[in-house]
């Protein structure tokens, strides 16, 4: 097994999933419905993390920064 | 002459003594008791065992455990799939079902079984009942076949696969040949008896070959007599039920072979199962039973009998022959010992698991093996002390009602024996047993070395490999034929479901050019497929472990 190409490495990259969920074994029509199955599942997923995790990370970003923003003051208030 | 068993015994303990310094040196420990690499018998009861007893039961990382349940789950969602469809009609149903008039009975087909061998089994059932039109020697023929509907028929398209190297044949001393001078005594038998006997043993079957026969064998093994039976799984499943009956207790290992667990059924006798070459359990089963007897009455038991296998075939891995005579004959117990794989393949002179551990024959009461492994021919034997074998001669079900083995088979396993035994003047049989030793440490090493999980004992040449996942099974199968190399694959329900494996068998037979070819081309494929699991693998320096080696072979 040599990785003379990229083309190969995707090839094999493909070969171990079939092995790994037994699509190897399917009948052509069973591999159409489970590979349809596993993309669309995919996109969904991918697409939800698209539009939903900037906003998430934003949030938290801000929630973190208003509790340091807080402790700040009331620390310099007890020093003074 | 010297003695060939001490020149085998320091060859043997050196290999084990120089493995186990290089293990020590990459770090890898020891385990006592539950094993997850190397296990070492030796530390605790450093008398009963001559020389290192080295099994390994490796697990694989979890990865592959959780890859191999992601597999069978997409299968099982698969084949609940096609059920519903089948049930539907929306597909052409191929498989057995019941009646119109039966569906409201209790449903035969529905059990897991069931399920797995119409859905699962179906899928790869090509790489199995692949029929074979040569001598199944060191190479043989296939018929080629193909399916124009995933494996529901096949047909055969005319043509043969020729030269298959042969891995999956239990011809471990390459006695299945063709050549006409040694057949030369087993044509002329067949020329004189015929083939049939078309009577059983107590009318008009015995014939001298079968006494001839009977006293080789009980000169083999070294004991009083012996019996020879026409099939070797009748051996057990009719012999056992003669030797015990209801009030008798057995005492039958995890993973004994069907014929083992039939007889031991058809008996009536009570059966318990202790773990798979487990000396505790097996303790604990005894003592229990002593103290506390039969179930309800409390009474003794009249006989108790532990079976066990020589050479376990899905595992390869030998009994502990020692620590069970020591067990019997503390608790007073009787030891029965299927020697089906062992006689011929492990021992010095090729006698089987008890010259393997030095243990002289009359520690085991019950001798029994089968002609078909190492001698190329069928048939069984059960060998023991004169009282037991005449019993058995009167009171067998083999011998009363089933037909005796036939004179061309006697006269094969007679040339066999003698060859074995060096009384045709030659040195062969020795020869033969020296080249299976030399061939299966070769092919164990090479592949430990290589990085793959191997289970069962380092002299054993029942080699199984686990391949676990069940898209692999067939992957695995077909792409080793393309190869030209023939392997039997075995999964659910003759192992565990999660530890499918192919199960290679070393032969005398194999020059060391044909052991090259399988494990260049097992090296390919375990890279391709993905296979080389090992956690152990000693392969980070190979030519330094080569010259580290004092072994005496090239």
């Amino acid at each position: 097994m040599d990785f003379k190409s990229m083309k190969y490495y995707l090839y094999w990259l493909y070969c171990q999933f079939e092995l790994i969920t037994c699509s190897y074994l399917m009948e052509p029509w069973e591999k159409l419905l489970f590979y349809t199955f596993n993309i669309t599942m995919l996109v969904m997923i991918s697409y939800t993390a698209y539009l939903f995790i900037p906003v998430h990370i934003s949030t938290a970003f801000q929630f973190f920064l208003h509790l340091l923003g807080n402790q700040h003051e009331n620390a310099v208030s007890v020093v003074k | 002459m010297a003695n060939p068993s001490a020149v085998c015994n320091g060859h043997l303990h050196h290999h084990h003594h120089q493995k186990q310094n290089n293990l020590l040196k990459s770090g890898v420990c020891k385990k006592n008791g539950i094993t997850k690499g190397m296990k070492k018998n030796g530390v605790s009861n450093g008398t009963l065992y001559k020389k290192t007893f080295i099994e390994h039961f490796e697990q694989a990382p979890m990865y592959v455990a959780v890859l191999t349940f992601v597999g069978f789950g997409v299968g099982t969602i698969f084949g609940y799939l096609r059920d519903f469809m089948r049930a539907w009609g929306l597909e052409k149903r191929n498989i057995a079902e019941e009646r119109e008039q039966q569906k409201d009975f209790v449903p035969l087909y529905q059990d897991f079984e069931n399920f797995y061998t119409r859905n699962l089994y179906m899928r790869i059932r090509d790489n199995w009942n692949r029929p074979i039109c040569s001598v199944p020697g060191p190479q043989f023929d296939l018929m080629e076949r193909v399916t124009d509907d995933y494996n529901w028929t096949f047909r055969f398209t005319g043509r043969t696969i020729k030269n298959v190297i042969n891995m999956g044949s239990y011809n471990y001393l390459g006695f299945a040949e063709t050549e006409p001078t040694a057949l030369k005594t087993v044509t002329k038998e067949l020329q004189k008896y015929g083939t049939g006997i078309c009577s059983t043993r107590q009318e008009m079957g015995t014939l001298d070959k079968h006494v001839e026969l009977e006293k080789l064998v009980a000169k083999f093994l070294g004991v009083d007599d012996a019996m020879v039976f026409g099939m070797g799984f009748a051996t057990n499943s009719m012999n056992i039920p003669a030797l015990v009956g209801k009030g008798c207790l057995i005492l039958s290992d995890e993973l004994n072979h069907t014929s083992l667990v039939l007889g031991a059924r058809l008996s009536g006798a009570t059966i318990r199962i202790f773990k798979h070459n487990n000396m505790q359990s097996l303790e604990k089963l005894l003592r229990d039973a002593i103290i506390y007897g039969q179930p309800r009455s409390r009474r003794a038991w009249r006989k108790i009998i532990i079976l066990v296998e020589g050479i376990y075939s899905m595992e390869g891995s030998i009994v502990r022959l020692p620590e069970i005579v020591s067990l019997k004959k503390k608790y007073k117990a009787y030891l029965y010992l299927d020697e089906a794989h062992s006689i011929g393949a492990v021992g010095a002179t090729g006698r089987g698991v008890v010259e393997y551990f030095g243990m002289s024959p009359d520690d085991v009461d019950v001798l029994m093996g089968t002609f078909t492994k190492s001698f190329g021919a069928a048939g069984g034997y059960i060998a023991g002390k004169k009282d037991l074998v005449d019993f058995l001669r009167t009171h067998s079900h083999s011998a009363v009602y089933a037909t005796s083995m036939c004179p061309p088979v006697a006269e094969q396993i007679i040339r066999a024996m003698k060859c074995l035994m060096g009384l045709d003047g030659t040195t062969q049989g020795l020869q033969r047993v020296r080249q299976l030793g030399k061939n299966t440490r070769y092919f164990r090493r090479r592949l430990h070395e290589m990085g793959f999980i191997i289970y069962g004992n380092d002299d054993s040449p029942v080699v199984p490999l686990l391949l676990y996942m069940p898209g692999k099974i067939g992957a695995f199968a077909r792409r080793m034929l393309e190869k030209n190399i023939g392997v039997v694959v075995v999964g659910f329900p003759a192992t565990p479901i999660t530890e499918s494996r192919a199960r290679f068998c070393v032969s005398a037979a194999h020059t060391r050019e044909m052991l090259d070819t399988v494990l260049n081309a097992l090296d390919e494929l375990g890279d391709f497929l993905q296979l080389k699991y090992s956690r152990y693998s000693k392969s980070s320096h190979p030519e330094l472990y080569e010259e580290t080696r004092f072994e005496l072979e090239d």
